[in-house]
């Protein structure tokens, strides 16, 4: 038997979608956040509502890395479509887990790992007379299972059941009826618990689980966002559906009942994109949640929003292109794009959240910034970040607060002038005030995407245009000073060895910063919160002899960008990339660098 | 040059409307449209109808597509804030911003390229979600500013000015709008302004999605023998189905009329429309007969105008949604923002 590892696994559920799992799982993975270990829980599902298969992996690791690990430790292999796959993807030295009511194949077998049969279909059939409830209690049956063999606190699963259906008196007694089938079963028939277990923790009541696409809603609701155009698009639905729950919840006047939000399911992202610009040019606070598809339907619009300055804020949670692409897998492909997005000479601003966390934060500063610089602004997550079960610490709000509308003329401010100019740069930054429509009629003008002039009115003339154009260029000089800075995490040594990456990826180098220290390599880390990139970045790459650029995506776009924009040297520029569709684990980025360096030292 | 600021010039003479405001008032800047243009009649028939209404120009937005009939609008309220937007998405737009401020009177203008081709899409959303706004398709068969190509309004067997023949069906934005279950449909020509003024008047009050289709002849890609788009062809198959009058609220009903032979269509404001019949027993509330009738006159070539559906009961888009009577934007933040305690009780069920 090998020797113990307590807190430090990766656990992997095959099931088929559509049975009911994704409580079960959830309960695992709160019962193990509610012992105080850090955890985190990702889904990789099919593009299908019911009947094809779908694993859910939860990694808990007491030094808190959440990114996901190649390695599987313990796999419940629930569904025999996969069962040949799930008992090659076990390391050795772990364990499977499989319903033995029927016979498996022997000949799958496996002699560096452990098989153990438990007969959950027989159990639960023997337990329980309702076909449904035969199917969703085996998938509570494992979780008990599971509670044995990794010590799982069962007072702190029944915590759970009990919360969970408060209001089902009923469904409390079998949900535990089905615990102990399973927990009974492991006790009786393996040691219990394996050398891979749990112990309680930390504390982490100053934390909470949730998804990217949940916070990013939340962070509308605290901005003060009423309107919300959309067109439903793989990942970023539950984002859409997270702000309706939020608004019904909060939103909602009690005395009149009336609805303070207004969500319009568009016709096309096209659509929604007209939505947000009209919304946001009236005065409203409004945004669209969408993927890499919608933002090239709402290119057109996106331009036309930077050239007229209207502001407006466009969730991008990624998922894997080009084209239809792998709509249940994650990437950060869509960077480029969203930098340029639309023809003609554009550039726009991005936040670049990397877990949930950021997500409400900058859900926040995209309403502000798009309004400070009347641009659109665009959130950049992926579906890793948006959909997927991460720990963080628990999200904070300062009453204080109060939106920055930008410049926005009132009415009385409006009569105070000789006469309003749209497009006039009065105090250098490159923005001009604007008024909102129904205020006064002397403050009116005519938002147009043909040329115009810093007076707003119609212009083919060369000099206007430029003189409009160049504008635009010195209110990007002033988001460069807006748009949040970079994190550092220096290394221990000085080093001449830089990483820089962003989002989803900063799981994955932080963990392997612990582990090349470990190998005697040394780097300094700078992960990028925004474009345009401020002078820290490219500082940062300046001062670094190698810069490995770690990124999901297939053609090191974010190195791209850096040397467009920071005059980098490229070939300083090392790019490490991962675009499985899986999100990247930590070996990546330590192979990347390893598999460089050795060949430097070659040469 | 394509923008001229037009002179205001003091007529004695001139009236002031009930908000002390003259026609001028409503005036924008010069058009460049070309001489005879029937967008520039529709112009001057939305110029006459706001300033009839006494509406404020400021609590009016405007807003287009691209081509001809999409400049209009900046040639009429300069007191009104305007949004010429992309080819075909105006009513996106609209639809944003009406969800933004749901007070501000909204007049969309658009052309058949602009809504029946480009924008079809975008034109029947308008209509599902009966959208509150006048929205103006000014109609001329053809693309002006590329020069005469068809669009999907032309009719089939008519003649370019080039010589050919238009093949294809054409798409009919009155019987649509009216399949699609639009709660205001009506018709009219650009060189009849006084059923014009009538209609946008009654299109602006209506409390949803007024479509008003206005053939609007292009006097140089589609003004020819052969087409049935010009003004000759137009006038010759003219057919007002129903005199249509507009009374403002609080205002009595001074034209005499023979029972039975009118139908009196109450709006949200007070104000009233009469539709008479003539004797042709023309019923504009009635869907299915109005779509029978249309289709007959349809086969004849007969251009049918005036007001031809309407069901005001059918509720718009915030009656629909439940929003707040407040605009969006002038929710106050304290009433949007839940406060740090919510956040904590939200937070206490993630964990």
């Amino acid at each position: 038997m090998s020797e113990a590892r307590v807190n430090d696994f990766v656990l992997k559920i095959g099931t088929v979608n559509g049975t009911g799992s994704a409580s079960a799982n959830g309960m695992i993975l709160k019962a193990l956040f509610r012992m105080g270990i850090p955890v985190t829980g990702k889904n990789l599902f099919p593009s299908n509502i019911q009947g094809l298969p779908t694993w859910y992996g939860i990694r808990a690791n007491h030094a808190g890395y959440m990114s996901r690990s190649k390695h599987v430790d313990i796999m419940v292999a629930m569904n025999a479509q996969t069962y040949e796959k799930d008992l090659a993807n076990v390391s050795p030295g772990g364990f499977l887990i499989y319903d033995s009511t029927w016979p498996r194949d022997r000949q799958l077998n496996r002699d560096d790992i452990t098989v153990l049969g438990v007969p959950l279909a027989k159990l639960c059939n023997e337990t329980f007379s309702d076909a449904r409830v035969r199917i969703l209690m085996k998938n509570i049956a494992y979780v008990g299972v599971l509670a044995a063999l990794l010590n799982i606190e069962t007072k702190v699963l029944r915590g759970l059941i009990e919360e969970t259906f408060a209001s089902k008196p009923k469904l409390i007694e079998s949900n535990l009826k089905a615990i102990n089938l399973g927990f009974d079963y492991a006790r009786e028939n393996f040691t219990c618990p394996l050398p891979i277990r749990v112990e309680r923790m930390g504390d982490n009541s100053k934390h909470i689980m949730i998804d990217g696409n949940s916070a990013s809603a939340l962070g509308c609701i605290y901005a003060g966002a009423t309107v919300g155009a959309w067109y439903p698009i793989t990942p970023s639905t539950s984002m859409m559906d997270a702000f309706k729950a939020y608004c019904k919840q909060f939103r909602i006047d009690p005395e009149t009942g009336q609805k303070n939000y207004c969500i319009v399911q568009a016709e096309d992202e096209l659509a929604a994109a007209g939505m947000v610009i009209g919304a946001n040019w009236v005065g409203a606070r409004a945004f669209t949640p969408t993927s890499g598809p919608g933002i090239s339907l709402m290119s057109e619009f996106i331009g036309f929003a930077y050239y007229t300055e209207i502001p407006s804020v466009f969730f991008n949670v990624q998922r894997v292109g080009p084209s239809t692409g792998m709509p249940t897998r994650t990437q950060q492909c869509d960077i480029m794009m969203c930098a340029y997005a639309s023809h003609g000479d554009t550039q726009h601003p991005l936040l670049l959240p990397a877990n949930p966390y950021e997500c409400f934060e900058m859900a926040v500063s995209a309403f502000d910034l798009a309004e400070r610089l009347q641009t659109p602004v665009f959130v950049l997550s992926d579906l890793d970040i948006g959909m997927n079960d991460w720990m963080i610490p628990e999200l904070k709000w300062d009453d204080n607060y109060r939106p920055d509308r930008g410049k926005v003329l009132n009415s009385d401010e409006v009569d105070e002038l000789e006469k309003f100019y749209r497009y006039l740069d009065v105090d250098g930054d490159g923005i001009a005030a604007r008024t909102l429509p129904g205020e006064n009629a002397k403050g009116a003008y005519f938002v147009r995407g043909s040329g115009h002039n810093k007076h707003g009115m119609y212009t083919e003339s060369s000099t206007e245009y430029k003189d409009l154009v160049d504008r635009l260029l010195v209110k990007w000089q002033t988001a460069r000073t807006l748009m949040p800075g970079p994190v550092l995490i220096a290394a221990e040594k000085e080093t001449s060895i830089g990483i820089i990456a962003y989002g989803s990826s900063d799981g994955a180098v932080v963990e392997a910063l612990d582990a090349l220290r470990a190998k005697g390599i040394h780097a300094d880390y700078l992960r990028v919160r925004a474009f345009p990139f401020n002078g820290e970045v490219t500082s940062f790459v300046e001062n670094h002899e190698t810069v490995f650029v770690v990124e999901q995506n297939r053609d090191a776009q974010l190195r791209s960008l850096l040397i467009l924009e920071t005059n980098a040297d490229a070939h300083k520029l090392i790019p490490v990339l991962h675009y499985s569709g899986m999100p990247i684990p930590s070996e990546c980025v330590v192979d990347g660098l390893c598999e460089h360096l050795r060949v430097e030292d070659v040469a | 040059m394509s923008f001229i600021k037009k002179p205001k010039i003091d007529l004695p003479g001139q009236l002031s409307n009930k908000i002390g405001l003259l026609k001028r008032d409503y005036e924008g800047v010069l058009s460049t449209l070309c001489a005879g243009c029937g967008h520039d009649s529709i112009t001057a028939a939305i110029v006459q109808a706001f300033w009839e209404l006494s509406i404020p120009p400021e609590q009016v937005i405007k807003l287009s597509g691209i081509g001809c009939s999409s400049k209009t609008p900046a040639y009429f309220l300069s007191g009104a804030h305007g949004f010429n937007s992309v080819h075909g998405r105006m009513p996106s737009v609209a639809t944003g911003a009406q969800a933004g401020n749901r007070d501000l009177i909204c007049i969309g203008v658009s052309g058949d390229g602009d809504s029946l081709s480009i924008g079809f899409g975008q034109f029947g959303h308008a209509v599902r979600r009966n959208l509150n706004m006048l929205y103006i398709i000014e109609n001329n068969g053809v693309y002006g500013l590329t020069k005469g190509q068809f669009s999907a309004a032309a009719d089939k067997g008519s003649k370019s000015k080039r010589g050919d023949i238009n093949q294809w069906k054409n798409i009919d934005a009155v019987s649509t709008a009216i399949s699609m279950g639009s709660s205001f449909v009506a018709r009219s020509f650009s060189g009849d302004r006084e059923q014009l003024v009538t209609l946008i008047k009654a299109g602006i009050m209506h409390p949803g999605c007024a479509i008003l289709d206005v053939v609007s002849p292009c006097v140089t890609f589609n003004n020819h023998v052969g087409s049935t788009k010009s003004y000759t062809y137009t006038r010759d198959h003219y057919h007002p189905a129903a005199q249509t009058d507009f009374i403002p609220p609080a205002s009595e009903i001074m034209v005499s009329y023979a029972e039975g032979d009118s139908t009196i269509v109450e709006l949200h404001d007070g104000s009233k429309l009469l539709l008479k019949k003539a004797g042709s027993g023309y019923d504009a509330t009635d869907r299915s007969r109005v779509m029978r009738y249309l289709e007959q006159q349809r086969a004849r070539g007969e251009v049918v105008t005036g007001l031809l559906y309407i069901n005001a009961e059918l509720p718009e888009m915030h009656r629909i949604y439940r929003t707040s009577e407040t605009p969006m934007k002038d929710l106050e933040f304290e009433t949007l923002n839940p406060g740090s305690e919510a956040l904590k009780k939200l937070q206490a069920g993630m964990r």
